[in-house]
């Protein structure tokens, strides 16, 4: 529902840290960005009736009067459908209403009845927010999400014939119902982000939400998550310009490319004294250009009414509360978990849920890990795939050997990638064993670095008179005498500690 | 009640009903649907503050189904039904625009 | 016409004193024999009626325990979707079309062990007061061929009077039962919205269209409607209650029973000789024992004006799913947007694209607010008074057409004059509530004058139990 999208010209960012200059654009420019998000719900059967959801195999296997639109067909709502959409709303922090479905009235053979179900005026989920986590400036932004409301799938046209079997020049089209009545649930967010990164973090945020409460696959490049997306530009400080629709975004990349090609050439126009005219546009991923696909001249009056084939849809509080009450833990608190349990920066706490690996942290403090240690061989050593090799016992037990100063960072490290290589069973203090990794006691440590300053005296003395650099010259001449197995920090420790 | 209809605005509302009218067909179905608006003035002279709108005449609200398959109908029942058909699929025209 | 009632048939069919198959060979004769003057059918499903009854007569014969209508054949407006048997709702663009489902109220019918034998006549997309804007042909009164049967169920009221069938479904939106009950003098109902499952009637106006029964009298018309009547889960806006036994309650009588005469329907548009015969079934049920008193439906009179928005508003979006890609006719044309244009130009009728457009334009930017928002206002304000009137009367009383039926020919050129048809009708529809007509006597020209006795949301029995006086007292 695009007419809907930035109308009031109004901005609804919160907590939004001081942006620093938009590379993509000149100086003194910004990008306004609002996305529209359709993401296929994962129900079994369809929004209105029991053929099955699914599509994609032998087209017209998942067909039923209803879906058909044949003459006599009624719709039913399914439940499970409502219950997802209500599922996402509370994620997305939206407050779940009473809610109507109306009539999208216009043609076209993919669109069986000749209007689309969806809810218009009174859509389930209005007024939420999303949180895009830390990027590299370090702080979450939250972004505004006007409505998500439930909507029926089309069905899909194949262009046939022709030279480029694209719709402009082909011979006939084909079409297949499977896909049409599949629940879409339409999220539409606020025109609250500013760069291209931003726009990426949002669907990247969004789809991560998809999927943790079940509500969808959320994959972009398969179809069941369709990003629509408005940009218009504006020099900072002044009012809203003209926004256009940019269609065919099929990749988080397509969608940063799109947005930056489409702000350039606004501000190209602007520059050269045109005005930017409102339309939809179509992107080219080939050629990275967008085009123009439809004028706002040409926009269809949709005839919106209430379906009278259908009743209102009005959860109440208890469904509402029992849906809030079964939510998973959200991407959002899982990053707020690690922030409060360990000293990981906001952009850390990102990456290592990003990573999945939030989960493994938390088990790992819980059986008595460094919370520490464990945030940062998550943060810097590992990848997603290797929550499955690690148990928490064991990345616990091998912090604790760090703690204790059995083994030193590097060797910790080291053990880490044995541990993952060896899968699940594997027990870090039986591999430092068998490395040879050993505690290097601090009596043992002062000798060395006694026996190194008397060696070294005229580099000592630089030292001691402010040269910070031959810091690293005696760190490297301790790990040469030990073969490695000192630990940086208490090498620091204790040539800062020698200091006169 | 705003202006009634005019020949203009058929044409319009026959091109958004995809609807193609002859010259004639133009002037008589202007001149019906002027005379039918004209007889609903009456409804323009209400006073309807603070009325709410009725869609649907019997008071309902949440009527579901489970999330439970039934079967699909026999695709080749309905395509043999259909005015053209082609590799299991409903076969039209080029299209020209893309969905609006 | 019939020798007896479809209850009696339905009696000597479970009893084995006459077959299925007999009745229905002598139902599918008649209709060869007279059908040919009338056109109350479009089709006669001979194969489907004879296998259907033969398999009645054997579960007859096993000694299975069979409902009331069992064997009883019957007739189905053409706008009710019928598994592989033609359904064209009068439209060309539907020639040929057998729809792969059947409706819920098929269903019920077979649960009843009735006996299709076929689909009847109508206005194109139930559109019409008259059964002359059928694409195929116009059906006649079978009382005087000079009139119309009423419509748009024309074909259904016109098949029961002339004794083709002894029971046929119909569907009212604005009247399209009632009014050609009344126009053949056969008895015809519209229930409570939402007591019939509208899943698989080809709609007009959704929230409007309501399937119900036509009898040659009131005790068949109950049999009718409760085998039909009932919670569908196909039909979200189904009523959930359950349905009310009402032959039970057919001989309560009236005594105390407080009828109520609304104004509105009474007034200057009624034609005089009608007036008359409604005063004198009030006159009638009083002396039966009812409180009779006058009342007022004040909005009733604003009802035709919203009717003429909203009902064409959501046909026009109804009749969208014409568009030759799945089903029906299609004219061949170069690309899909001209295949539309010719497809639906060349489908649908005259009338039919009047309301189409008149639909597109009511709820068209700019334009909704003042039409079909003020006209769902206006709803609201019919149901408000007739909640008022209903707290003091259990039912009401009215005629049910202006007039007697009207010579063919006159109205089907002067849209507004034939609106003017439904004036007595429209009311209930936007209301939702049910609304019966029973024939009570004649007018000054001999033909049938109907009474229609109106009940509030769910008061099927009150209505039954005053239709089943009228009757008996009928002149």
């Amino acid at each position: 529902m695009s007419e809907s999208v930035g109308g009031t010209g109004e901005t609804f960012v919160t907590n939004r840290p001081q942006q620093p200059q938009n590379p993509a654009v000149p100086d003194g420019w910004e990008i306004i960005i609002g996305l529209e998000v359709h993401a296929e719900l994962a129900t079994h059967t369809k929004l209105f009736s029991g053929s099955l959801n699914e599509f994609g195999g032998e087209p017209n296997t998942n067909i039923d009067p209803v879906t058909l639109g044949l003459p006599g067909a009624l719709p039913v709502l399914n439940r499970q459908a409502v219950e997802l959409a209500i599922r996402t709303g509370l994620a997305l922090n939206c407050t779940v209403q009473r809610s109507v479905f109306a009539r999208k009235n216009y043609f076209y053979p993919d669109m069986p009845k000749g209007y689309q179900i969806s809810q218009y005026d009174l859509p389930i989920n209005v007024d939420g927010w999303l949180e895009i986590p830390a990027g590299q400036d370090g702080a979450a932004t939250r972004i505004g999400i006007e409505r998500a409301h439930l909507e029926e799938d089309t069905g899909k046209s194949s262009h046939m014939g022709g030279a480029s079997g694209r719709i402009h020049d082909a011979a006939y089209s084909l079409i297949d119902f499977n896909r049409a009545g599949v629940p879409l649930l339409e999220i539409v967010g606020r025109p609250d982000l500013r760069t291209a990164d931003e726009a990426k973090a949002y669907v990247s945020e969004l789809r991560d939400i998809l999927v943790a409460v079940g509500a969808s696959d959320g994959k972009m490049e398969e179809g069941s998550m369709r990003v629509d997306c408005n940009v218009s530009v504006r020099r900072i400080g002044e009012g809203l310009g003209t926004r256009c629709e940019i269609k065919n975004v099929n990749t988080l990349r397509g969608l940063g490319r799109a947005i930056d090609y489409e702000a350039r050439r606004q501000i190209d126009l602007i520059n050269s004294g045109e005005e930017v005219q409102q339309e939809t546009r179509h992107w080219n991923d080939d050629t990275g250009r967008t085009s123009t696909l439809r004028s706002k001249e040409e926009a269809t009056d949709y005839r919106y009414f209430p379906e009278p084939d259908l009743v209102v849809v009005d959860p109440g509080p208890e469904w509402i509360e029992s849906v809030r009450a079964a939510l998973p833990m959200l991407p959002r608190e899982r990053r707020a978990r690690l922030v409060e349990r360990t000293e990981v920066s906001a952009r850390g706490a990102a990456i290592v849920v990003e990573r999945g690996l939030d989960n493994l942290v938390v088990a790992a403090i819980e059986a008595g890990g460094d919370p520490n240690r464990t945030i940062t061989h998550a943060e810097h050593n590992l990848a997603g795939d290797d929550a499955g090799r690690l148990t928490p016992e064991g990345l616990a037990a091998l912090t604790r050997l760090e703690v204790e100063g059995a083994v030193t960072a590097t060797q910790a490290k080291t053990l880490l990638a044995a541990m993952v290589e060896r899968g699940p069973s594997a027990d870090p203090v039986a591999i430092a064993a068998e490395l040879g990794f050993e505690a290097m006691k601090s009596d043992e440590l002062d000798a060395i670095v006694d026996r190194l300053i008397a060696e070294f005296p005229d580099d000592w003395a630089k030292f001691c008179g402010g040269e910070n650099k031959v810091m690293g010259f005696f760190v490297g001449q301790v790990m040469k005498a030990t073969q490695g197995k000192a630990d940086g920090k208490a090498v620091t420790a204790a040539l800062n500690a020698r200091k006169p | 009640m705003p202006e009634r209809i005019t020949r203009d605005d058929v044409e319009a509302v026959a091109r958004l009903a995809r609807l193609r009218l002859t010259d004639a067909e133009l002037d008589l179905s202007a001149k019906e649907l002027d005379a039918i608006l004209g007889h609903a003035d009456d409804i323009a002279s209400l006073d309807l503050a603070g009325v709410e709108p009725t869609s649907h005449p019997y008071p309902l609200g949440n009527v579901f189904r489970d999330d439970v398959a039934t079967p699909s109908l026999d695709r080749d029942e309905v395509l043999a039904a259909a005015p053209a058909a082609e590799d299991g699929m409903f076969r039209v025209p080029p299209v020209i625009g893309e969905e609006p | 016409m019939n020798a007896v009632s479809a209850l009696e048939l339905g009696r000597q069919i479970r009893d084995g004193e006459r077959s299925a198959v007999e009745a229905t060979d002598a139902v599918l004769a008649r209709i060869g024999e007279r059908d040919a003057g009338l056109g109350a059918l479009r089709e006669a499903t001979v194969e489907h009626a004879r296998t259907t009854a033969a398999e009645i007569d054997r579960r007859v014969a096993a000694g299975e325990a069979m409902g009331p209508l069992a064997g009883v054949p019957v007739a189905l407006k053409d706008n009710i979707c019928t598994r592989g048997l033609p359904t064209t709702c009068g439209s060309r663009i539907l020639e040929g079309w057998r729809p792969p489902y059947d409706a819920t109220v098929v269903t019920r019918l077979a649960a009843a062990g009735m006996v299709t034998v076929g689909k009847t006549n109508m206005d194109e997309f139930a559109m019409g007061s008259s059964t002359e804007n059928s694409a195929y042909e116009a059906t006649v009164n079978p009382l005087d061929s000079s009139r119309v049967p009423g419509g748009s169920s024309g074909g259904s009221a016109a098949a029961v009077a002339a004794g083709l069938v002894p029971l046929a479904l119909g569907s009212d939106t604005g009247g399209s039962i009632r009014q050609p009950a009344a126009f053949c003098g056969v008895v015809g109902v519209k229930p409570t919205y939402g007591r019939v499952s509208r899943f698989g009637l080809v709609a007009y106006a959704s929230s409007l269209d309501q399937i119900g029964p036509f009898a040659t009298n009131v005790a068949d018309a109950a049999a009718l409607l409760e085998a039909i009547a009932g919670h569908d889960a196909m039909d979200s806006t189904s009523i959930p209650e359950a349905f009310p036994d009402i032959t039970a309650r057919l001989g309560d009588g009236v005594d105390g029973l407080r009828v109520g005469l609304p104004r509105e329907f009474l007034g200057d548009g009624i034609a005089e000789d009608v007036r008359r015969r409604v005063h004198a079934a009030a006159d009638a049920l009083a002396a039966a024992g009812a409180v009779v008193d006058e009342t007022s439906v004040p909005a009733a009179a604003h009802a035709l004006s919203a009717y003429y928005i909203i009902a064409p508003a959501e046909a026009s979006s109804n009749l969208s799913r014409f568009d030759g890609v799945r089903f029906g006719v299609r004219k061949d044309a170069p690309t899909t947007p001209e295949m539309y244009d010719l497809t639906r130009s060349a489908g649908f009728g005259h009338e039919v694209k009047n309301r189409i457009m008149l639909g597109t334009y009511a709820l068209s930017a700019g334009y909704y607010d003042a039409y079909y928002g003020t006209a769902q206002k206006v709803r609201t304000l019919v149901i408000a008074d007739f909640d008022a009137a209903y707290e003091r009367f259990d039912v009401l009383l009215a005629p049910t057409a202006p007039t007697t039926a009207f010579p063919r020919n006159t109205l089907v050129h002067d849209p507004v004059k034939l609106y003017q048809q439904d004036i007595c009708t429209i009311p209930t529809n936007l209301a939702g509530h049910p609304a019966m007509s029973v024939p009570f006597g004649t007018g000054d020209d001999g033909l049938p004058v109907g009474v229609q006795v109106l009940a509030p949301a769910l008061g099927e029995v009150d209505m039954f139990r005053v239709a089943a006086v009228l009757e008996e007292v009928a002149p």
